[in-house]
Order: C-alpha cells, then sequence, then structure tokens
C-alpha cells in the first residue's frame, strides 16, 4: 500500500507541476483500506472537471486524521469515526468543527488461506484467537495447525476497529504480526496456510473470506453486499470522509459528487458496499 | 600579492567550514532528537518518565486502554535480528574478502570486488521485497517454522545488506597488507592459505575488526528490510524462529501516526536517541579497539 500510495503521490505531484495556475486542487489523506477506492474517485472526478486536482495519498487514518489536524490535507478519509479529542484539536487548530459525511460501506471481513477448511467462526472465536487464547485452530474446528495471526499496524483505523468490536478493547496477542497495509496482509495470508488476517472486503483476492456469526448461537453471517446493507453481518462498518468545517465551493463539488449514483458506482466498483440511501 | 596563497587559503577555510557543518548537522540532529523526548525526563501529561519504557510489563502496547511502552522486547528483538545477521554475513564476507585479495586471479578480482559492491547498492525495500516474497518461503520449508515472518528471515535478508560493507573494508585492508610479508613468508615455505590465514589475516585485523563494526551499527539501524520481513511483533522471547519488532521498524511504522507532542510521540525520540546512542558507543568503541590494536601489532604510529 505504501508503493501504491508513493506512486499517486508522485504522479500528482507531476500533474501539479504541470497544472496552469487557476486550477484548484484539493487533497485527500489517510486510510489505506480507502486509498484505492479515493484514487478511482479522484481518476473518474478529474477526467469530468479538468480544472480540479485532486491528490490521493494514504498512510492509515491515524496518519490522514493528524493531517487534517495539521492542516496538510483538505479532506481526511477514514475507516474509523473520529475521537472525541480528536475532534477537539480539529476545531482547535483549523478552527471549524470537524464534519463527518459517510461515503461508503464496508465488510470489515476476516480473511483465512484458501486451503483452511473452517469456513465459519463466531464473534467470541475471532476475539479469542487474535487475543492469543486460542493459538490451534482444532480448537475452532479446523486442522491440527497452529493459528498465525496477522494485522494492520496501529496507525491504522482498520487496527483500532478492529480492537474496539472485536477485541472488545483488550489487547492484542502478543505474536500478532504487525504488516504495513491490507495488501501486505492478504500476501501473508495467501502464502501461510494456518495464517489469518483481517481487513476491507475490497481487498480479498485469493483469500476465504469467512461467515461470521454474532454469537455461538447465531447464524453464520457472509460479508455480503446484502447482509451489510441490512445490517445482519457484524462487522459492518462505514468509511467516512472528514473536512474542517463544511465542505465549500469545488470540495463540495466533489463530495456531493462521490455521494451521487456515479460516484457510489465506483464504490460497487472497488469492492466496497454503496451507501443505503443510494441502494435502496 | 601572492594569488596562490590567497586562493589556498580561501579553499582550506571553506573545507573546514563545509567539515564543520557536517558536525554541527548531527549534533543538532543529536539535539532535535533529545529534545523531543526530553519532556520524559520531567515526566509527561501521561504520568510517563524515562523509568516507563524499562519497567514491567515487558509488552509493547501504545495503543490500548492503558498503553504499554515497555523496550526490552525491541531491544530483544533489535539484538536478535542484529545478531543473527552478523554471524551469518561475518565468515562469509570475510571469506570472500580473503579469496579475492589472495587467492583470485586478477582477472577474475577485478570482476568480484565490483559485483558486490553492486550489492551494497540495492535499495533495502528491494532486498526486504525480495525476503517477503521468496526467501521468507524458502526458509519456513528449509526449516519447518511455524511463522513465515520471523527473526531468522530478517538476519538473513539484513545478511544481504550488510555484507558489501564487511566485505569492501575488509578486502582493502587485507590488500593493504605490505607485499614484503606474503613474500617473507613464501620464502620461509609457507603455503599460499598458510600465508593467508596466519599473516594477512592478522595482520589486517585493526581493517577487519572496523568492516565488523561499520556492519553492525548498519545492522542495527537497518530499517525497511526488517518492517518488511520481521514480523513486527514485540515478543519477549529468545526464540529466533518468533516474529520480532526491531527498535528502528517502531520509530517508522508508528511516528507518522503519533499525535505530536503525545506521550506515545516522546517515546518513540526516546527510542530514537537510544539508537543514535547505540550506534555512537558501538563507533566510539570499535574506534579504541582499532587503535589499540594497530599499537600493539605495528608499534605506536
Amino acid at each position: 500500500m505504501r508503493k501504491k500510495s508513493l506512486i499517486a503521490l508522485v504522479f500528482t505531484v507531476m500533474l501539479g507541476c504541470s497544472a496552469p495556475p487557476d486550477r484548484q486542487t484539493i487533497t485527500v489523506k489517510g486510510s489505506d483500506t480507502m486509498v484505492l477506492l479515493g484514487q478511482r474517485w479522484a481518476e473518474v472526478y478529474m477526467k469530468a472537471h479538468p480544472d480540479v486536482t485532486i491528490q490521493v495519498t494514504g498512510g492509515g487514518s491515524g496518519t490522514g486524521i493528524a493531517a487534517l489536524i495539521n492542516g496538510t490535507t483538505q479532506i481526511c478519509q477514514a475507516s474509523r469515526p473520529m475521537k472525541a479529542e480528536e475532534k477537539n484539536s480539529v476545531k482547535e487548530q483549523r478552527h471549524g468543527d470537524a464534519v463527518e459525511t459517510p461515503v461508503a460501506l464496508d465488510a470489515l471481513a476476516v480473511y483465512l488461506n484458501k486451503d483452511n477448511p473452517v469456513e465459519h467462526l463466531d464473534m467470541d472465536q475471532v476475539a479469542r484467537i487474535f487475543r492469543g487464547e486460542v493459538t490451534n485452530w482444532k480448537e475452532v474446528g479446523g486442522k491440527n495447525a497452529p493459528i498465525v495471526l496477522y494485522g494492520r499496524e496501529n496507525n491504522s483505523g482498520t487496527y483500532v476497529f478492529f480492537k474496539e468490536h472485536v477485541l472488545k478493547n483488550a489487547d492484542y496477542a502478543e505474536k500478532y504480526q504487525a504488516l504495513p497495509g491490507t495488501a501486505a496482509v492478504i500476501n501473508a495470508v495467501q502464502k501461510d496456510p494456518g495464517g489469518v488476517g483481517y481487513g476491507g472486503i475490497g481487498y480479498a483476492k485469493d483469500v476465504k473470506t469467512i461467515s461470521i456469526a454474532k454469537d455461538p448461537a447465531a447464524n453464520p453471517v457472509a460479508p455480503t453486499m446484502d447482509n451489510v446493507l441490512n445490517n445482519t453481518y457484524p462487522l459492518s462498518r462505514q468509511l467516512f470522509w472528514y473536512t474542517a468545517g463544511a465542505p465549500a465551493g469545488a470540495m463540495k463539488d466533489f463530495v456531493d459528487w462521490v455521494l451521487g449514483p456515479e460516484g457510489q458506482k465506483i464504490v460497487t466498483d472497488v469492492g466496497y458496499y454503496p451507501l443505503k440511501a443510494q441502494a435502496q | 600579492m601572492n594569488w596562490r596563497r590567497v586562493v589556498d587559503r580561501v579553499s582550506e577555510i571553506l573545507i573546514f567550514t563545509v567539515a564543520l557543518v557536517a558536525i554541527a548537522i548531527i549534533l543538532l540532529i543529536f539535539v532535535y532528537v533529545g529534545r523531543e523526548a526530553f519532556p520524559l525526563v520531567t515526566g509527561t501529561a501521561e504520568g510517563l518518565t524515562l523509568a516507563s519504557p524499562f519497567t514491567a510489563p515487558y509488552t509493547w502496547q501504545p495503543v490500548s486502554n492503558t498503553p504499554k511502552y515497555n523496550v526490552f522486547p525491541l531491544i530483544l528483538g533489535t539484538i536478535k535480528v542484529t545478531i543473527i545477521a552478523m554471524l551469518i554475513a561475518t565468515p562469509l564476507a570475510l571469506a570472500a574478502a580473503l579469496y579475492t585479495s589472495e587467492f583470485a586471479p586478477r582477472g577474475l578480482r577485478e570482476w568480484i570486488k565490483p559485483a558486490i559492491e553492486l550489492l551494497a547498492g540495492i535499495p533495502s525495500v528491494v532486498l526486504g521485497f525480495f525476503a517477503l516474497m521468496v526467501l521468507a518461503t524458502w526458509v519456513q520449508a528449509g526449516f519447518h517454522i511455524a511463522y513465515r515472518l520471523n527473526a531468522l528471515t530478517a538476519g538473513i535478508a539484513l545478511a544481504f545488506a550488510i555484507i558489501p560493507i564487511i566485505y569492501t573494508v575488509s578486502e582493502d585492508a587485507m590488500t593493504a597488507v605490505p607485499r614484503l610479508y606474503r613474500e617473507a613468508s613464501l620464502a620461509l615455505g609457507a603455503s599460499k592459505g598458510q600465508t593467508a590465514v596466519r599473516v594477512i589475516l592478522p595482520a589486517a585485523i585493526p581493517g577487519i575488526a572496523a568492516a565488523i563494526v561499520l556492519g553492525f551499527g548498519r545492522a542495527i539501524g537497518e530499517t525497511m528490510i526488517v518492517l518488511m520481513v520481521s514480523g513486527n511483533s514485540a515478543t519477549w522471547s529468545l526464540d529466533p524462529t518468533n516474529p520480532v519488532r526491531t527498535l528502528s521498524a517502531t520509530i517508522a511504522a508508528e511516528m507518522a501516526e503519533a499525535v505530536f507532542g503525545s506521550g506515545h510521540y516522546r517515546i518513540l525520540f526516546f527510542i530514537g536517541s537510544l539508537l543514535f546512542i547505540i550506534t555512537g558507543v558501538l563507533n566510539w568503541m570499535g574506534e579504541r579497539f582499532n587503535r589499540r590494536l594497530r599499537e600493539r601489532l605495528f608499534g605506536s604510529s
């Protein structure tokens, strides 16, 4: 992911240099989960609006929020809601409220290696696996093989979301391996028969995304669009854009376009799910 | 007026200033890094002090309800990876250096040396990517390790990065041993092998020691390779087949996220100062060691 955002950065810098001075520039920074999505939005939008330049970079939700606070980005992409103290910092530093705009839905998927026979887990099992209390697949109905944990670095919104909603704020296991970016997590799980990881549904490729039950008694639910829209998949989440103060001018046009049918169609293309209002 | 003298004088001052600037930059970096960590001395708003990174529990969980910033797992991880890398790189690099300086035919030598030095020019991110995609699979299959990313794989990958450094410096030291030594040894009836091991190697020891210290410094500070291949989990164990998190990778992974001025931010700068001090002390020790050896071997110079 780092590499991808770097390429995007170089690309946008090159574009920026050749741009006439009256062009509008919008900077978008934050979540690695959303960087692909942001880039696709920017590409398509810039084609239709040649007078606007949009620069999209990743780095993690935490990085994006820090950039919004410091004023080095105009739009912050985040895969977790902003904390109260972060909103306060935005207000203090930028003299405008942090305005939250949900832009897409995501199923936070639990990835397994394709050769792993396990088809579904309940939330408590997932939590115990990532807290390091369950260390062998046979304890949750799989083969007799050790479980290897992969996930994101702690600057990731997905890391924090998973910690809050799955681990109930307990710490990750000591042997939890933190990798830079969801693409790295996918890569690791593809190559490791005992691997388990988590990340946005848009990245799932050549890995198994398992069904998850809310509790041991409930039915396991697959991370599909329908199950996210009707809120039965337990790890559904919103993906957000944050701005300091309500978006205005070129930025408002861009935000409106993203929320409109064209922008929401791209959400589906990239592999995430559109907001409820548009889908119905 | 003597123009040549003026030009000489001016260029002397210029060069002196440049040297001074280099020293000043290093000092300023140290002052800056130290200053950002300084609030730990008096205690931060979160109640963190200089002692916090060293008090139990031995875990590194900076994003938590009660953040835990113990640096021992990170130090242990750094030491583990560095020692593995040194154990692999030192014998390989020294053997290669001894071969090129003593046994290789002239024509071959002119190929081998630039080729190994070219290895030093490979960006560490490329080495890391190779290790992540290919080497990790080989090592896991070869040693039957539960974890694909672990200290051993990271150490082997890191060895690739430090072999050229140890090789070049020690090869130069071996070639610099006067011809007279070789000729005297051969004239006394020693074989080529005996000459290389018993005469050339001891005579080049100061240079070899410097090479090892340089390699060690690079290994401790190297970031990209370990960030990609070590698995980045702060484990408190001596097992080389477990994933590890190093000091440098921790800074790289977390600095962008740490809120400016927070306790986490201060601790990361403290780790930076720690790395600075470790490499500084190592270099100083290497230099002292080097000088002492030189005096013992060649008399005071």
